[in-house]
C-alpha cells in the first residue's frame, strides 16, 4: 500500500469576480483529487468555469478575482504560498499548456533559447551548455526530428502541432510531476491532434507525470484520461471513473451533454439539445451567453 | 436522376505569392485549389470536409461567386454563373448565400436584427415582403429565435442564437442553396446539436440544398448526403455519406477517419440500455 499523498488535492476551492451586480463565483467549492501518474478530466462548455479552475490551481486567477479554499501538490499547501515560492513550484513541478502555442511563445527568439531560459529559471547555475543539451533533449523527448538544426528555429518555422510539442518539450523539460494541459489540442487539425493526445500518453507511461486535461471535448477525455469531472456554471456536477460516467451518467447535465455530442459512427435521429427551449428564451440564457451588453 | 442544381466543374485558384513578383516578372503563384468538380442535386447536402488549408473553404468561395475563379466554371440549375456581373449576380446571390463560422464577425454589431436581415433584400433593391417588422419577424420565429428581439444587437444574443441570426440572414432573399462554411464550429455541443438540427429541420420543410463546409467529420454525419474530402487542394474522394464513413477508399480518408477521437462503442451502447431502463423504471 502506498501512502504517498494524493498529487493534486483541491479542496472547496472558489473563485470570486467582484461585479457591478454583485460578486459572481466563476468556480464555487470545487474538489479535486489525482493520484500520482492519474489523468484527470475536467469538461464543460464555454463559461463553466473549467479554464478558470486550471488557472486557480497554480494561482494564476486574474487580479480582481479572489480565490479561497485549499490547492494541495504532494500535501503542500499552494493557497497562500509567497509569490516567490508559487514561482518555484510553477513551470518546474507543475507545467502548463495552453490552448494556442503561437501566443505562448516569444516570436524573436528560438524555440531553444526560450527551452533553455525557462529551464534555467529553475535550475540556477546550469551552464547556457547544458541547458541546450536538455533543451534539445526536450525537443527529441516530443519525436521532432533534426531536433540539434530545429532548436535553433523561431516559432513561425514550425507549424501548429509542431510548436505544440515544443510547448510540451518546455512544460517538461524540468519534469514537472504534474502537467496542466488546458484545451492543448483544440486550435489543432484531427490529424495533428491524434498525434499530440498519443504523445500526452505515452508521456504518462514513460515519465508518471500526472495530468489534468481541460477540454469541451468529450470523445478527447473519453480517451485519455481515467477519472472525469463534469463542470457547469463553476460547479462540478459529476464526478467519476471515466467508464462510469460515460455508460452511467447520473446527473441530467452529464446526460444530456452525452447525448448532444454528434458521433461519427452513425447519424442520431435528432440530437437532443443540452437546454431544449434555450433558443426561443430571452437572450444570453445558452451557456456561450457574453456579457457583453450591448445598447438596448 | 435530376439534374443538380449546383455544380462546379474543373475549379481552379491561384492566389499570387507575396513578394516573389518584380517590376517585369510575374510572382509565383500558390494553388489553392486545384481542378475541383462537384454537383450538388436540389434537396441535399453535400460536405466538403478537410482540414486547415485544404482549400475547402476556398473552394466553397469561388461556388459563391464570393472569389473569382482562376478557371473552370459554376452552374446553377444549368445556367453558367462564372462571369455573372451587377444585376445577374444580384440574381445570383437571391439564389445562393452564405453562413460564415463566426456570428459575432460576420454581423455588424451596431445594427438591430432586424437591420441585419433585411439588408439583403435592400442591397438586391428588392421589396421587403410585408414590411420590415412583420418579415423579421416570421423570419425569426422560422429559425427559433423570439421575435420580440427583433430590435436588439448581436452582443445581446448567446453564440447560438446569432448564428441563429446569421442564419436567418440567409434564408432572407428566399434562396435554393446556402452555403455553411463552418458555421457550427464555434459553437459549444449542446447548442450546436440544436443549430444542426435546424438546419436538417429547414432542409426537410423547405427544401434547401447545402454546400456544407467542415472539419468536424462527427457533424458531417449528421448532416450530409454527399461527402467530399479535400487535401492539398484536390478532392480524393467523394460519395455518398455512409460508403465514405463506412468505407473510405482513399488512404487520406482512411487517415483523417482513424485520427477522429471517440467515444467507445460499448459504452455508448451500455449508457443507452441504461437511461433505458431508468426511463423504464421511473414511467
Amino acid at each position: 500500500m502506498t501512502t504517498d499523498p494524493m498529487l493534486l488535492e483541491v479542496r472547496d476551492l472558489t473563485v470570486t469576480f467582484p461585479t457591478p451586480r454583485g460578486p459572481l463565483d466563476a468556480v464555487k467549492s470545487l474538489d479535486l483529487d489525482l493520484e500520482p501518474g492519474g489523468a484527470l478530466g475536467i469538461v464543460g462548455e464555454s463559461g463553466s468555469g473549467k479554464s478558470m479552475t486550471s488557472l486557480a490551481i497554480m494561482g494564476l486567477q486574474p487580479r480582481a478575482a479572489r480565490r479561497t479554499g485549499s490547492v494541495r501538490l504532494r500535501g503542500r499547501e499552494l493557497v497562500g504560498m509567497s509569490e516567490a515560492d508559487l514561482r518555484r513550484v510553477r513551470g518546474d513541478r507543475v507545467a502548463m499548456v495552453f490552448q494556442d502555442p503561437l501566443s505562448s511563445l516569444n516570436p524573436y527568439y528560438t524555440v531553444g533559447l526560450q527551452i533553455e531560459e525557462a529551464y534555467r529559471a529553475h535550475r540556477p547555475g546550469v551552464t547556457r551548455r547544458a541547458a541546450r543539451k536538455i533543451a534539445i533533449a526536450a525537443l527529441e523527448r516530443v519525436h521532432i526530428r533534426d531536433a540539434a538544426v530545429r532548436v535553433n528555429h523561431y516559432p513561425h518555422q514550425f507549424s501548429g502541432g509542431m510548436r505544440q510539442r515544443v510547448m510540451i518539450a518546455m512544460a517538461l523539460s524540468t519534469e514537472p510531476e504534474l502537467l496542466i494541459a488546458d484545451e492543448p489540442t483544440t486550435a489543432l487539425d484531427v490529424t495533428v491532434q491524434a498525434q499530440i493526445l498519443d504523445l500526452l500518453q505515452e508521456i504518462r507511461r514513460e515519465t508518471g507525470t500526472g495530468l489534468v486535461l481541460i477540454t469541451h471535448d468529450l470523445a478527447v477525455v473519453s480517451e485519455i484520461t481515467d477519472h472525469i469531472v463534469v463542470m457547469k456554471d463553476g460547479v462540478c456536477v459529476e464526478r467519476g471513473a471515466v467508464e462510469q460516467i460515460f455508460t452511467d451518467p447520473r446527473h441530467p447535465y452529464t446526460q444530456a451533454l452525452l447525448d448532444a455530442v454528434p458521433r461519427i459512427d452513425d447519424e442520431i435521429g435528432e440530437l437532443r439539445a443540452v437546454v431544449p427551449d434555450a433558443a426561443t428564451t430571452s437572450p444570453a440564457t445558452e451557456n456561450t451567453a457574453t456579457e457583453n451588453g450591448g445598447p438596448a | 436522376m435530376s439534374e443538380p442544381l449546383l455544380r462546379a466543374t474543373n475549379l481552379v485558384k491561384e492566389f499570387p505569392v507575396m513578394g516573389t513578383g518584380g517590376l517585369l516578372r510575374r510572382p509565383a503563384t500558390f494553388r489553392a485549389v486545384d481542378d475541383v468538380s462537384f454537383e450538388i442535386r436540389a434537396g441535399e447536402t453535400l460536405a466538403l470536409v478537410g482540414e486547415s488549408g485544404s482549400g475547402k473553404s476556398t473552394t466553397a468561395r469561388l461556388a459563391a461567386r464570393l472569389l473569382d475563379v482562376t478557371s473552370g466554371t459554376v452552374e446553377l440549375d444549368g445556367e453558367d454563373v462564372t462571369a455573372l456581373k451587377r444585376s445577374a449576380l444580384n440574381r445570383f446571390r437571391s439564389e445562393v448565400q452564405v453562413v460564415f463560422q463566426d456570428p459575432f464577425s460576420s454581423l455588424n454589431p451596431r445594427h438591430t436584427v432586424e437591420r441585419i436581415v433585411t439588408a439583403p433584400l435592400l442591397y438586391q433593391q428588392r421589396p421587403v415582403p410585408g414590411g420590415a417588422r412583420a418579415f423579421t419577424r416570421s423570419l425569426m420565429e422560422r429559425v427559433g429565435l423570439d421575435p420580440d428581439h427583433s430590435q436588439k444587437y448581436p452582443a445581446q444574443f448567446s453564440g447560438g442564437q446569432a448564428q441563429r441570426i446569421g442564419i436567418a440572414r440567409a434564408l432572407a432573399v428566399s434562396p435554393r442553396v446556402v452555403v455553411c462554411d463552418e458555421a457550427v464550429s464555434a459553437l459549444d455541443v449542446s447548442v450546436q446539436a440544436q443549430v444542426i438540427n435546424l438546419l436538417r429541420e429547414l432542409q426537410r420543410e423547405e427544401g434547401l440544398t447545402y454546400l456544407f463546409i467542415a472539419h468536424d467529420l462527427a457533424v458531417v454525419r449528421q448532416i450530409a448526403t454527399r461527402v467530399a474530402v479535400m487535401t492539398q487542394g484536390q478532392v480524393v474522394e467523394e460519395g455518398a455519406r455512409d460508403a465514405v464513413f463506412d468505407a473510405p477508399r482513399h488512404e487520406y480518408t482512411r487517415k483523417l477517419l482513424d485520427a477522429v477521437p471517440r467515444i467507445r462503442p460499448e459504452w455508448e451502447r451500455q449508457r443507452r440500455a441504461n437511461a433505458g431502463r431508468s426511463a423504464g423504471a421511473t414511467s
